[in-house]
């Protein structure tokens, strides 16, 4: 029995709890926070900084005229706004997050702590290279890691994020194809593949051809052969996702890796679901011209709600040549550093830059020491765990929910469709929303688009078993609530969450992407009497 | 391992209820000449005792930034960030949180967007601010391409006072483009160079950096009315974002896309990355803009929320025909840039900014005081640049040897140039004390002596 402050017993009350509104809009440690711009001030400031002592400003002509109307917030305002936000977030660090393709895993902070050390944080990119010998250890260190884990003999290190990454490979691609004065203009993508994969060759100029899925969802090189045949000698590479977004390990990929090779073209792959794979396949031994690997999935770099990512691109012999700038050159026992085209050496074509300095360091040491913290044993065992626990999900759930491609394993994550929401009046959408009334975080929701109303769960090596077994209960509890025709349960969830459900279409038709003041109209007096 | 909740039992009770003997059986699929038994030439695992050790070891060969008299800059600033910022972002519910896809529970992460393009806006003085891309160079690259699409002209003007990276970044990947032509001027220390000469009607988009690459400050009202006389776009780049608190927005001067780096405000140096892109543009254009935005609405009890919006311009939806592919972006580091935007304010920017200018003018003052050194430019915000009297590669590993980081040797991003072979572009920010200018002062007439 719980204590008041008095001592005296509290004891549950017996009323059923009201419709219960609260003056605030508050829910007791669920609170409402009015945006910086409706609580700060012009006045305060949140820093203490001294005027500079009087002197003649050298800024020319170019002295700011208009106004920089941002207010501020103490010091202590500033920590409850941004807790009070923070708590209507959810995270891995609360709960199972199981949105497929993603792998949102436990985030180490060792790794955290690790970033910020002064001699990692506190470094600039343009210092002399004498004085940081020690961040390109680092660089050269994790590159290493990544070349021996995949089987390649070169990565490009500089890529922020995926798709980045993606847009590096493929420009080294078509620098190789430039090279050879060769003019290929079409890149092969399977109907499955994640929006990045067309969305970054077109931005090349490439023009996307689709292919086909076949009924168990993996990619039939009949189908590769088939189009490279229609636009013979125009193919310049196929982007190909491994473990695919089915979930399924793509079983023809040498041969795929073949006819795209006979054609003259390249391989690329989406790495995004490496950590299906680890220590258990090298993508270099299945054919891959350029992979690029998400340090924020498999690497366990936090994602910290929509970044920031490392996207670093591993290369096969034929590609290296092209791999952009900066790179560390291994001379005998020294590493140099490769900035510019004047330090290059007979047989480096590099295509060019993919950003300023040398890519994201911060994730870097995360990422090192993700992986020296497991080792190659560790490795091993978390993509292990990771395809057990997706699959434990996956017989926990088949009988119940509907397979695309029948009872057979997966990989990393399990792809249902919506064949057994069939006539309940609930949809995907519907079905994600009451899960996050059972306090889950929902599957990645209509994607992969080869499935109808895919959801793609991937629950990562980091669950326990009675996590699973309580995910696996709640989800097997809401199929049968809405195969009973609860459908109260589904169409207005979720109830419980910080919001209901958002307009999305008033969001887009009329967008309001920034705050204003209110115009004297929008301010409505309050009625006295509520 | 410490990092995975199965036990042995757990696994073997698993595997015969997924209905395997082995786990091996779970990856049938991968082709049987390419199964890997183990892991070769790597080690074993680590104790987080161990893994320090090494790691230290490898960050104690470095030196930091507070460690000595530190003037580098170009495009990346060490300021101090308030306690406040890194403490916040560390909060599990920020830093464990994917992209908000699902709204009703990430309305801490979406209140944090809205917020943040509100402040970028007003920084830059655009109308509207995308929700990061990953750093000034990238951003600066897909703002290019978004000019091309907005006028469906495919010539780039780049000013010789951009970032010489910056540059490249542009220039890598419009080489690749079919059509695709950029026009990158000779470098611009003083900013004399005739841009207007350079915009036709061919032209997509000028780049022009303020402050430059060298410290410059640039007029940019003649050329985006130039600009705009040929129906071409003006971007206008900033590499240190804390200018805008003491210069004239890009906005009020006529810019059409702006866009910059915003590490200096919440991130720290941290070798050049995690940054955080900065784009802002005009209303008008917002549909060709890149990137996540976060927008305004209600939920079904009317109550104010946020949501990712207008994703009709974006990879997941339009896939080929998408405006970016932009997927995940810089999400924690605009958090870090927004709370330390919000704990200054504007006016506590301005004095951020005055105090920043200030110590430019002390150390520039003072640097011109040594026999033969030469300030290039009149006016200067917390960055310019001087010519020394002999090779500013050579000063600079002297200057280090004296333990003084004393700026970045022009030549270093721009080798082979003769006329650039004696500049250094110098930085001050609020961190630089008295006694960190009399040290690099001394140390300079010493290496020069
Ligand atoms: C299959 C796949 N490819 C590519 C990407 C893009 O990666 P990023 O978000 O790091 O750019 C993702 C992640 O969202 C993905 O799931």
């Amino acid at each position: 029995m719980s204590m008041n402050t008095q001592g005296r017993p509290t004891a549950p009350g017996t009323a059923d709890a009201p419709v219960h509104t609260t003056f605030t809009g508050n829910k007791a440690l669920n609170m409402e926070e009015p945006l910086i711009f409706e609580i700060g001030r012009s006045d305060i400031c949140g820093v203490d900084l001294d005027e500079p002592e009087e002197f003649t400003p050298r800024l020319g002509s170019h002295a700011r005229q208009s106004g920089l109307d941002l207010p501020a917030l103490s010091e202590p305002e500033t920590m409850r706004h941004y807790v009070r936000m923070s708590r209507n977030n959810y995270a891995i660090d609360s709960g199972l997050y199981p949105l497929g393709s993603c792998t949102m895993k436990h985030n180490p902070r060792l790794n955290e702590k690790m970033a910020r050390v002064p001699g990692f944080a506190d470094v600039h990119p343009l210092q002399p290279v004498s004085t940081v010998p020690g961040a390109f250890e680092v660089i050269a260190e994790l590159a290493d890691w990544l070349m021996k884990l995949t089987g390649t003999s070169a990565v490009a290190m500089s890529p922020k994020a995926g798709a980045h990454g993606e847009q590096c490979g493929m420009m080294a691609i078509k620098k190789a194809i430039m090279e050879k004065g060769e003019d290929r203009s079409i890149v092969l993508v399977p109907e499955s593949a994640h929006g990045t994969n067309p969305a970054t060759a077109a931005l090349l100029g490439f023009k996307v051809v689709s292919i086909p899925a076949r009924d168990n969802g993996t990619v039939d090189p009949s189908a590769v052969i088939e189009k490279i045949k229609e636009n013979e000698g125009k193919v310049a590479a196929l982007m190909l996702t491994n473990p695919n977004t089915c979930g399924l390990f793509e079983p023809d990929i040498i041969a795929i890796a073949d006819a795209i090779h006979e054609a003259g073209a390249y391989f690329y792959c989406d790495g995004a679901n490496f950590n299906a794979i680890v220590g258990k396949a090298k993508p270099g031994d299945l054919g891959v011209d350029a992979m690029h690997i998400n340090l924020h999935k498999t690497f366990s770099t936090p994602h910290g709600g929509g970044g920031p990512g490392s996207g670093p691109v591993v290369l096969s012999e034929r590609l290296a040549p092209y791999a952009p700038l900066p790179f560390i050159r291994q001379k005998d026992d020294a590493l140099e550093v490769v900035e510019t085209e004047t330090q290059l050496e007979p047989g480096e074509v590099p295509f060019g830059r993919m950003t300023a300095f040398h890519g994201q360091m911060g994730m870097f040491v995360r990422a090192l020491s993700y992986m020296l913290s497991h080792g190659s044993d560790g490795l091993k065992q978390a993509s292990e765990d990771a395809v057990l626990n997706a699959n434990y999900v996956r017989v926990g759930l088949q009988d119940l929910m509907t397979l695309p491609y029948g009872e057979n394993p997966c990989m990393h994550e399990v792809l249902f469709d919506d064949t057994f929401l069939k006539d309940t009046g609930v949809t995907t959408l519907d079905f994600a929303k009451a899960m996050i009334d059972e306090g889950y975080h929902p599957m990645t929701m209509y994607f992969p688009l080869v499935v109808h109303g895919a959801m793609l769960i991937e629950p990562t090596e980091s669950e326990s078993l009675a996590s699973l077994d309580l995910f696996v209960a709640t989800l097997r509890d809401l199929v049968m609530s809405a195969k009973r025709g609860e459908t109260q349960r589904f169409e207005g969830a979720p109830y419980l969450a910080p919001r209901r459900r958002l307009d999305e279409t008033q969001a887009a038709r009329k967008p309001i992407l920034r705050w204003t003041p209110p115009t004297p109209t929008d301010v409505e007096p309050k009625a006295a009497a509520e | 391992m410490r990092y995975l909740p199965l036990s042995d039992s757990d696994r073997a009770n698993m595997l015969a209820q997924v209905g395997v003997g082995t786990i091996d059986e779970l990856f049938a699929d991968i082709p049987e000449s390419a199964r890997l038994k183990e892991l070769e030439n790597l080690p074993r695992r680590k104790s987080e005792m161990e893994v320090e050790r090494h790691l230290n070891k490898l960050a104690s060969k470095n030196t930091s930034a507070s460690s000595v008299p530190f003037f580098v800059g170009a495009g990346a600033y060490k300021h101090h960030v308030p306690s406040t910022v890194d403490h916040l972002i560390q909060r599990s519910e920020f830093l464990t949180s994917y992209t908000p896809y699902q709204p009703e529970i990430t309305q801490g992460t979406l209140q944090a967007l809205f917020e943040f393009q509100t402040q970028v806006a007003e920084l830059t003085g655009m109308e509207v601010a995308n929700a990061s891309m990953y750093d000034g160079s990238t951003g600066t690259a897909e703002a290019v391409l978004m000019a091309h699409r907005v006028t469906r002209k495919k010539k780039a003007v780049l000013s010789g006072g951009l970032h010489p990276q910056y540059r490249e970044v542009v220039e890598g990947i419009t080489s690749q483009l079919p059509g695709g032509e950029v026009v990158s001027l000779p470098a611009d220390p003083m900013g004399t160079e005739d841009i207007l000469a350079q915009i036709d009607d061919e032209t997509s988009c000028v780049v022009v950096q303020s402050p430059s690459f060298y410290g410059q400050l640039i007029d940019l009202k003649p050329i985006a009315d130039k600009a705009h006389q040929h129906k071409a776009l003006l971007i206008a780049v900033f590499t240190e974002v804390v200018s805008l608190g003491l210069i004239e927005s890009p906005g009020a001067q006529g810019a059409d896309i702006v866009v910059g780096e915003g590490q200096s405000l919440g991130n720290p140096l941290t070798f050049g990355g995690p940054y955080v892109g900065l784009f802002a543009t005009r209303q008008k254009y917002v549909r060709n803009m890149p990137g996540r935005v976060c927008g305004e609405t209600v939920d079904a009890e009317g109550k104010r929320g946020f949501v990712l919006t207008l994703s009709t311009r974006e990879q997941h939806i339009r896939r080929d025909k998408a405006t970016s592919n932009i997927c995940t972006n810089s999400g924690l580091c605009c958090l870090a840039f927004s709370i330390h935007m919000t704990l200054l304010g504007g006016s506590g920017l301005s004095r951020l900014a005055r105090i920043n200018h200030a110590n430019a003018i002390k150390l520039a003052d003072a640097l011109a005081a040594v026999d033969g050194v030469e300030v290039l430019n009149e006016a200067f915000f917390n960055e310019f640049t001087i010519k020394v009297p002999a090779n500013a590669n050579d000063v600079i590993e002297a200057l280090a040897v004296n333990g003084v980081l004393g700026g970045l040797p022009v030549s270093r991003l721009e080798p082979g140039q003769s006329e650039l072979e004696n500049l250094i572009v110098v930085a001050s920010t609020e961190v630089n004390t008295d006694e960190d200018r009399a040290a690099f002062v001394e140390a300079l007439k010493e290496v020069l002596g």
